[in-house]
């Protein structure tokens, strides 16, 4: 039964009473039916423990191998012995920086990391540092691409690992991986590349990457959740950080989750196959979506690359001037559109997104942050009603926003598109925030 | 509203939805716009002060969902008050009269008590004989 919402403009010019439009593809994704047929009979006919030997743990073993293939195959591994199943991506970057860190301890305590990874990277590098690792962030430019040069200047004899994200989970941007790799083999330094925003999305070849680790996450792509997938290059050294039996090659103790394992596995295959479709099709969406909301919104900005080769095809990250995101996200949400933000107010800890930092985002355009993830079921009709409804959250919002009121007086300027008259907001809000030292 | 989940509770939701008070006042007798610190959000409140009484009051807000209505709410309570009472109002009642807010979104509140105490001082700077004298102890007779 649809769930009764209540309507923050119920006006007769609505196209339908409530479009419900999913536009958080980042965070989940609905599992695929195939995948969840093929998961029911591992929760009960099928419930052995792979490392049993009898019967019901043979044929577990079974599908977890094959399970092993269908990730390999996503991602062009040589062989299923290089994928190890883990818990889900964060556990697979923790498991990726400290197992390769502690595996090269006599060789050196240095790391490489761009300034915009994931922060299940960052805190396992900062949790490094405090036990003696140094590391290195190579920042990076006001689109979020990394400059391989900075990034080799910065790889010292001391280095075991770098570490770069191949899109940017925040601002979709598409790092020059395969170049990372050449100088990364260069310099002899392994290079763990965090795919969870692009598996399943953009073809991802290990190989070509010069990657020793991968890790990526099947829910991100109509897979089941609780399975992370890292890829290991058979000669990168890596030491198990949870300790056990001797599950996945002894790198990963506990054990396997089969179901969630099988799913993502049916997952992988159907994503390898329909990969250039889904990423056509959102691709179509993500141009329309940006198109349309630019046009109709003035004041907004978007983040990240433009829409093309530099950017990944199912994210759009915006920036609307003088409202804040979180104000957007719940209004959003009442009129059945699911979207993220990157916000302060968002976050638990009252920072801004470190990547709308770490490009040199205005701290007043990183609080109107709006991040929209699509997906293959995402059409047209979403688009036009997303952009109609979140036109007129904008307009209700801006209507409650002193500073908008400010702005249309001329008391302070726009940074998308300075007037030249007015101080800026940063200015303004360091003048009245003088009082609010809490 | 049985299906639908919210971030915060109904009455912070109501007043996120649909604020009171929202706007500005032409001849406001004191305004206060206050800046978090810690979050970015901006809050502005208006006064109408009247015999020593707080008449009327608006608020405008660039903020999240509880910053909005924290400041609802907070002009809701204050009109009616006279200077000295709104003067000693505290975040804690607008806490309270929302039902509660969650413990990260506490500060949204004390905002709302600082753009009032900004306004009103606002009102005092202009209006110095409205300022209530500090009640001085009587010197101790030797």
């Amino acid at each position: 039964m649809r769930p009764t919402r209540l309507l923050l403009f119920p006006t007769p010019s609505l196209p339908t009473a409530m479009r419900n439009v999913y536009l958080d593809h980042q965070a989940a994704t609905p599992l695929l039916p195939e995948a969840f047929e093929a998961m029911r009979p591992f929760f009960t006919e099928h419930f052995g423990n792979a490392s049993s030997l009898h019967q019901h743990g043979l044929r577990v073993r079974d599908a977890l191998k094959k399970a092993r293939q269908q990730q390999a195959a996503l991602i062009h591994a040589e062989s299923e012995e290089e994928i190890f199943f883990t818990s889900d991506g964060t556990e697979s970057a923790n498991l990726a920086i400290k197992g390769v860190a502690y595996a090269n301890e006599r060789k050196g305590k240095h790391l490489v990391v761009s300034a915009t990874e994931h922060p299940s990277v960052m805190n396992s590098v900062e949790f490094l540092e405090k036990q003696g690792w140094t590391c290195t962030r190579v920042p990076v430019d006001a689109h979020g691409f990394l400059d391989p040069e900075q990034l080799r200047a910065a790889i010292t004899p001391q280095t075991v690992l770098v570490a770069v994200h191949h899109v940017n989970h925040d601002i979709g941007t598409i790092q020059p991986i395969a170049e990372v790799g050449r100088i990364c083999a260069a310099a002899g330094v392994p290079l763990y590349v965090d795919c969870e925003a692009s598996a399943g999305w953009l073809p991802i070849d290990v190989r070509a990457f010069g990657a020793s680790l991968v890790s990526f996450s099947p829910h991100r792509f109509y897979g089941p959740k609780g399975v992370g997938v890292l890829y290991r290059h058979r000669r990168a050294r890596l030491v198990s950080i949870l300790h056990g039996g001797v599950q996945e090659g002894g790198r990963r103790a506990g054990t396997e989750n089969i179901p969630a394992i099988v799913g993502a596995g049916v997952a992988a295959e159907v994503a390898a196959r329909e990969l250039p479709a889904r990423s056509s099709h959102v691709a179509v969406l993500q141009q329309r979506l940006w198109r349309c909301l630019s046009e109709r919104i003035p004041y907004i900005k978007l983040n990240g690359p433009l829409p093309g080769p530099g950017r990944a095809p199912n994210n759009i990250n915006i920036s609307t001037e003088f409202i804040e995101g979180e104000g957007q996200l719940l209004l959003c949400d009442l009129n059945g559109i699911a979207v993220a933000s990157g916000s302060s107010c968002v976050s638990k800890s009252l920072k801004i997104s470190h990547v709308l930092a770490a490009i040199g985002l205005d701290h007043a355009l990183a609080q109107g942050n709006l991040i929209l993830t699509l997906g293959k079921d995402n059409s047209e009709a979403d688009v036009d009603y997303v952009v109609e409804t979140f036109a007129k959250i904008v307009g209700k919002l801006r209507g409650m926003s002193p500073m908008w009121d400010e702005f249309e007086r001329g008391v302070i300027d726009s940074v998308i598109a300075p007037r030249g008259v007015g101080r800026s907001f940063s200015e303004h809000a360091a003048a009245v925030s003088g009082k609010a030292a809490h | 509203m049985s299906d639908t989940y919210t971030l915060y509770n109904s009455t912070v939701m109501d007043h996120f939805m649909n604020p009171r008070n929202m706007g500005d006042l032409k001849d406001a007798d004191g305004v206060g716009e206050v800046g978090a610190a810690a979050c970015g959000d901006i809050m502005k409140i208006s006064l109408k002060i009247k015999g020593g009484r707080i008449e009327d009051a608006r608020f405008k807000t660039f903020g999240c969902g509880s910053a909005i209505a924290s400041s609802s709410m907070a002009t809701e309570l204050i009109k009616g008050r006279t200077i000295e009472e709104a003067m000693n109002f505290s975040n804690q009642e607008v806490v309270d009269a929302l039902g509660g807010l969650p413990p990260v979104k506490i500060h949204c509140s004390v905002l709302a008590e600082e753009a009032l105490k900004a306004a009103l001082e606002d009102y005092v700077k202009r209006n110095p004989e409205s300022a209530t004298p500090p009640s001085t102890p009587e010197p101790v007779s030797a």
